[in-house]
């Protein structure tokens, strides 16, 4: 290249020559797959990252130490003595009874949903764009976001119960029942990620993200035994309770905690839902991540 | 010239984006030498970051080949992400982190052993500067300090090949002076670097050899100098007190037999003589000319040949600055 040659725009040069030229395209010997255990260690360090986050930006934690103890306060004391009959002080303890594990599956879907606008920013910021030039499995990103997420839901879950045993909630010394009950929700909770990571990824900015989740999460959420038996709804709404998850995780939790009601087949459901959401949703969401521009 | 008996870390051929209608990067050919820097010099949307985006695997293209330290972008992406850095407009670090974490992080997922990557992020801050802000959030750096990071997280894994997007876009001019520095001390080590900027001024400061591109594709190449005597150097404009005088000036400069000063020209209208710059000791000896002849100076100025002139100069037209381009690359960063 001893002088500087000027091309027209029109003119291309010579076609292709698929990996000639002096860099010869080097043999598969290495194939820099990533194995399990680097897998892992990436998986620890970004894992790392969000909890570094989170430590300096504790407002971020703010949903799930406050909307437990705001809406058990809230529930309780302004609904509770007319749900339970009017009775005022004593049914307001038997609303706590029914309220505090149906709400479980609640609070995990609302942390959920802030995995989405998480995903965004870090796209938006450009973060992302470095971790996927980078010889780490693109998946272990979202991976770990997930660990993090599943982690705030067991937070926002134990300041839930804390919150209700001080309202007056009663175990009756159902202490497996309710281990149980927390792993069943978590899990609910992490297959409900993969959805909310498809909307981050779908939608342009972080407020959008919110918007549309708050405007599924609502009907969900209400249209559900979390909050009040079914019985009294009409046939269609009832219907509609009958196929919602959160039906079934609310059931499963009152039945393992209270010892009460049907156990099993909530439960069957719930892993079911678990399941299902995770097998349909997740292939989508990490083929969306690894081809997102 | 050597370039037959050196290596290319980079060899593209023929490679093709589009986005819907938009030809990003229409047909480009680029061939980087091992241990140069590449710049690659085009306006807004003329397909660089797109192009840089295929090259880091972000991307893949349409058509054509890009090969990079000898893997091939699209059949060993893996293998190549284990020789790139890239620094710019998008690839940025975690702005809640300290610098600190965030290189040490960078270590980590590079599979740096724990006390190795502890070594390099203090290391790598050292040599950036960045040694007092290492514990501060990255949200809280100046700019200059955030490229500065940058470069450094894209340095943790000693890439082979380096890529730099645009690394002083939006920078003032001292800090962009500053990030050229580090640039020249990374070049200085001995790596491969492709940048591609809006910035003629930035292409000769730190490149070799220049790409320049427009709408997609490769309209000149060649080295800096090559490119730069078509293009025009540098110019001194020199405002004289008295407007009326710009004549005697020229006839006093051209006495005194100065280099360059034959292309001295003298603009009555405007009250300005434009010399143009041979040399730093020959900008010396001008200025100190006029001093001791006695010409009083208003103002004088060195005067860098624009993008648009660049463009002018190369192709005949100006470049094409299409918004909706800009809008997508945009949108592809």
């Amino acid at each position: 290249m001893s002088t500087a040659t000027i091309k027209a725009p029109e003119s291309g040069k010579t076609p292709p020559v698929p990996g000639g030229g002096q860099a010869p395209v080097k043999p598969g010997a290495d194939d820099g797959r990533i194995g399990l255990r680097a897998n892992l260690r990436h998986i620890g360090a970004l894992v790392r990252r969000c909890a570094l986050q989170i430590k300096q930006d504790p407002e971020s934690m703010m949903d799930a130490l406050l909307m437990p103890i705001v809406f058990t306060l809230l529930f309780v004391y302004v609904f509770g003595g007319a749900i339970g009959g009017g009775g005022g002080g004593a049914s307001r303890d038997q609303y706590v009874q029914y309220l505090i594990p149906g709400m479980m599956g609640m609070m995990s879907m609302s942390i959920a949903m802030a995995v989405g606008t998480g995903i965004n920013e870090d796209f938006r910021k450009g973060v992302m764009d470095r971790f996927r030039s980078m010889p780490i499995a693109r998946s272990s990103v979202l991976i770990a976001k997930s660990l993090v997420e599943v982690g705030r839901m067991l937070v926002a879950i134990v300041v839930l119960l804390a919150v209700g045993l001080l309202c007056g909630f009663d175990l009756n010394g159902h202490w497996l029942g309710m281990l149980g009950a927390v792993g069943l929700t978590a899990l609910f909770g992490a297959s409900l990620l993969w959805i909310f990571i498809l909307v981050g990824l779908s939608m342009e900015t972080a407020q959008a993200v919110q918007g549309i989740s708050f405007l599924v999460l609502m009907p969900l959420q209400f249209g559900s035994s979390v909050f009040v038996s079914t019985d009294t709804m009409p046939g269609w709404l009832e219907a509609f309770t009958k196929v919602n998850p959160l039906t079934h995780v609310a059931d499963s939790a009152r039945g393992l905690m209270l010892g009460q009601g049907a156990v099993a087949g909530p439960v069957m459901w719930t892993v079911i839902w678990a399941v299902g959401l995770t097998v349909v949703t997740a292939p989508f969401a990490i083929a969306k991540f690894r081809k997102k521009v | 010239m050597t370039s037959e008996k050196t290596t290319n870390a980079v060899e593209v051929r023929g490679l093709v984006k589009h986005f819907g209608e938009t030809k990003a990067v229409d047909g480009i050919d680029l061939d980087v030498r091992e241990g140069t820097v590449m710049g690659v010099l085009g306006p807004n949307g003329a397909g660089k970051t797109t192009l840089v985006r295929m090259l880091s695997t972000l991307l893949q293209p349409d058509a054509g080949t890009a090969v990079v330290a000898g893997y091939d972008v699209v059949r060993q992406p893996r293998q190549l992400r284990r020789t790139i850095g890239l620094t710019g407009q998008y690839a940025s670090v975690d702005e809640k982190l300290s610098g600190w974490e965030n290189l040490y992080m960078i270590g980590r997922l590079l599979d740096l052993p724990r006390s190795e990557a502890r070594k390099r992020a203090d290391e790598l801050l050292e040599r950036f500067s960045l040694t007092e802000a290492a514990r501060r959030p990255a949200s809280k750096y100046s700019g200059g300090m955030r490229r500065r990071l940058d470069l450094a997280a894209s340095m943790i894994g000693r890439p082979k090949v380096l890529y730099l997007d645009e690394p002083t876009t939006g920078l003032d001019p001292r800090t962009r002076n500053e990030v050229w520095e580090e640039v020249q001390n990374i070049v200085a080590d001995g790596n491969t670097v492709l940048l591609t900027t809006q910035y003629m001024e930035e292409a000769e400061q730190l490149a070799s050899e220049l790409t320049v591109v427009d709408r997609g594709r490769v309209i000149a190449e060649g080295r800096v100098p090559e490119l730069k005597a078509k293009v025009g150097g540098r110019t001194l404009e020199i405002r004289p007190g008295d407007p009326g005088e710009v004549t005697r000036m020229v006839g006093a400069l051209a006495q005194a037999g100065l280099d360059g000063v034959a292309g001295a020209t003298a603009d009555e209208a405007q009250g300005l003589v434009s010399v143009p710059i041979v040399s730093d000791e020959q900008l010396t000896a001008v200025v100190g000319l006029l001093g001791a002849r006695g010409f009083a100076l208003a103002d004088i100025a060195t005067h860098l040949p624009s993008l648009d002139e660049v463009f002018l100069a190369l192709t005949g037209q100006k470049a094409t600055h299409k918004d909706d381009e800009n809008a997508l690359e945009e949108v592809a960063a």
